[in-house]
């Protein structure tokens, strides 16, 4: 074993590039050779050398193999769902109702899909202004002081259990009330708002100072310089930074599991009146049931939803790459 | 920067004719929205604390601290107490973040610093859409799929193995349990670490690890001498994120922990955390007593997050870590 030319003294470690100059060279590196332990080939690891490389090449290994597993992971998650969605996805899947009956086959989805729809669609309208104002806010406008009060109250909502989110918009709209397919909204709102202000922030601070200096040196006023400038240089990142909100508040559970989660069986838009039925609580429901037919919708419903937010997700990080600036 | 110079050209201020007046307006109106946005924000926190002990407070005032330490928690008797859920979301947690932190840190050192560029940015967002898997699909595949496979394979092994553990106790019938619900944490908390820790290891000075790697240092003594310590504090703040991501984690847990109301040594029996009773119990909150003492759980678990989550800020604060889009 000692004689073969193996990595050695070699600065970056990659193997079997340090036997050739050697051979090539031997007067260049002799010194080297001469402090081995005698035995040993030239410019051959030996004894702790030897263990030392070994510990890296394990250490790098296993630095590979956790890699590996965590996308084997994501490989084994989507292709369950997929696999068993699959089946029970049809056109009559996404566009009939549940049957009203449980332990019956066939149905579908239609009015969960159209209740998150409309959830999503009212929360991002209440989350995304303010998210950008509230980013405008910490780079425009706040002091030192300010600053650090709103950033650390963002920081702290995003951290937030969304169970607790969702225990605080059941006290606030819900007792003495009822559920709500708002209070869905409302409840998701809260989760998206610190996501999209703190991607908005980020974004905000690589516009260009020299674009805002052009802006004052033509004396154009401050909200102008922001409406006209600012904003639209950062408007792919602010696009990116709600898209990846949006994705991640459709499949939230917790938050709506108490403001929106007894509901019917057919399609509604009425925002205020009672609960809509939601593809996340679908899911739970089915899953806390325990019964096969539904247990079979609930894949395809979780297809529907994981489709939905893999592909918001890769749109979005498109989106951010091809815009000018993007948080990553 | 030629959308730059286009967006110049397009600057509204070649419309000179609007006046100052609109200009004053302009600017307050502007100022107005972003600083109502903000304290918005700020009252949020505030006002989902209130909020949660105030409906807490018949609970709180009828059990008091000894809701802590008490274990029995049924509904029908009036009887509660959070002590088994205490324990659930402590093992659980714990369970979770003692894998998910070397696994965490191996995948964000392999990110970014074994991985060719092309591989990089492949890994790298596959990791992160980890993290997007929503929990209630997680929590769906951990009773259907993962369940099973660890009632009948995983289980028994580590049981025949490490069975003289107690937490390593007679394998479960159905597969829930807190085993299950730890891995299923696991699951969600190492996209958080390894995108954290990646970002980190990737601003370490090059001419630092040069450095080492011109005294001699294998790859690993590099990055275990070097890059490591020198993220150390970063890694620490990312750990304390996925621990608050687990602790709160109620819809997954909810799913694969079996709802069980009492303390097991193992692993492999049921279970509760804070969040999950909190989620159990949405349909059944029937009692006034019943829901204050769910608020209650909801109290301490907002104590518990927030505290995880100030731990993470502060940590990055003191050592100047930048985290962006962290979670």
């Amino acid at each position: 074993m000692t004689d073969l030319p193996g990595p050695s003294y070699e600065m970056t470690g990659l193997p079997g590039s340090a036997g050739q100059p050697a051979a090539e060279d031997p007067d260049a590196l002799g010194p080297l050779a001469m402090d081995l332990p005698a035995g040993s080939g030239p410019l051959t690891p030996s004894g702790h050398l030897r263990r030392r490389q070994l510990i890296s090449r394990l250490a790098e290994a296993s630095q590979t193999t956790a890699a590996l597993l965590a996308v084997a992971m994501l490989g084994i998650l989507v292709y369950s769902v997929a696999s068993r969605g699959a089946s029970v996805l049809s056109i009559g899947f996404l566009t009939k109702d549940p049957p009203v009956l449980s332990g019956v086959a066939g149905g579908g989805i239609a009015p969960a899909i159209v209740g998150t729809a409309l959830i999503m669609a009212v929360a991002t309208a209440i989350a995304m202004p303010m998210g950008i104002l509230a980013a405008l806010y910490l780079t425009e406008f706040a002091g030192r002081w300010s600053a650090r009060a709103v950033r650390l109250a963002l920081d702290l909502l995003n951290g937030l259990p969304t169970i607790v989110v969702g225990l605080f918009v059941f006290g606030l709209l819900v007792v003495g009330h009822h559920q709500s397919g708002f209070a869905g909204s409302f409840a998701l709102a809260i989760i998206m708002l610190p996501l999209i202000a703190r991607a908005t922030q980020e974004v905000l601070l690589l516009v260009p100072p020299s674009l805002r200096e052009a802006a004052d040196a033509l004396g154009v006023s401050h909200w102008r310089t922001v409406l006209g400038v600012v904003l639209p240089t950062a408007r792919g990142g602010i696009l990116t930074a709600t898209v990846l909100a949006v994705a991640r508040a459709a499949g939230e559970t917790a938050p709506l599991i108490f403001v929106c989660s007894i509901f019917g069986n057919t399609a509604s838009l009425n925002l205020f009146g009672q609960a809509l039925p939601n593809i996340p609580v679908y899911i739970f429901n089915a899953s806390e049931a325990a019964e096969p037919y539904g247990f079979a919708r609930a894949w395809g419903a979780a297809f529907v939803l994981l489709a939905f937010i893999l592909l918001a997700n890769l749109g979005g990080r498109a989106l951010g790459r091809r815009g000018s600036m993007s948080p990553r | 920067m030629s959308g730059g110079i286009r967006l110049a050209g397009a600057l509204p201020g070649q419309k000179r004719s609007h006046g100052r007046s609109a200009d004053r307006v302009g600017d307050g109106v502007l100022y107005g929205l972003c600083m109502l946005a903000s304290l918005l924000a700020v009252v949020a926190i505030g006002a989902i604390a209130y909020q949660v002990i105030d409906g807490a407070s018949a609970s709180i005032s009828r059990f008091g601290l000894g809701f802590l330490t008490h274990s029995t928690w049924k509904p029908n008797f009036g009887t509660f107490g959070a002590a088994t859920f205490l324990y659930g979301t402590a093992v659980t947690s714990l369970a979770a973040l003692l894998l998910a932190v070397p696994l965490g840190i191996s995948i964000g050192l392999y990110l970014s610093m074994m991985a060719p560029r092309r591989v990089r940015g492949v890994i790298g967002p596959l990791v992160e859409m980890l993290a997007a898997v929503p929990s209630v699909i997680l929590g769906f595949w951990g009773i259907l799929v993962f369940g099973p496979f660890l009632q009948r394979h995983l289980e028994p092994f580590l049981h025949h193995v490490l069975g003289f553990l107690p937490i390593f106790g007679t394998p479960s019938t159905t597969g829930s349990g807190l085993f299950n619900a730890s891995l299923i944490l696991t699951i969600m908390v190492v996209p958080i670490i390894a995108s954290i820790s990646r970002d980190l290891f990737l601003t370490v000075p090059q001419e630092l690890q040069d450095g080492a790697t011109a005294l001699g240092a294998t790859r690993w003594e590099v990055l275990r001498g070097v890059v490591l310590p020198s993220a150390a504090s970063g890694v620490a703040a990312a750990a304390f994120l996925g621990l608050g991501r687990a602790l709160g984690e109620a819809i997954a847990v909810t799913q694969v922990i079996g709802a069980g109301n009492v303390i097991h040594a193992s692993l492999f029996q049921t279970g509760d955390t804070l969040a999950s009773r909190i989620a159990d119990q949405y349909q059944g909150a029937a009692t006034p007593q019943l829901v204050a003492s769910l608020f209650y759980l909801g109290v301490i678990l907002l104590v518990i997050g927030l505290l995880a989550n100030i731990a993470a800020q502060w940590i990055a604060r003191r050592f100047d870590v930048r985290m962006v889009a962290a979670r």
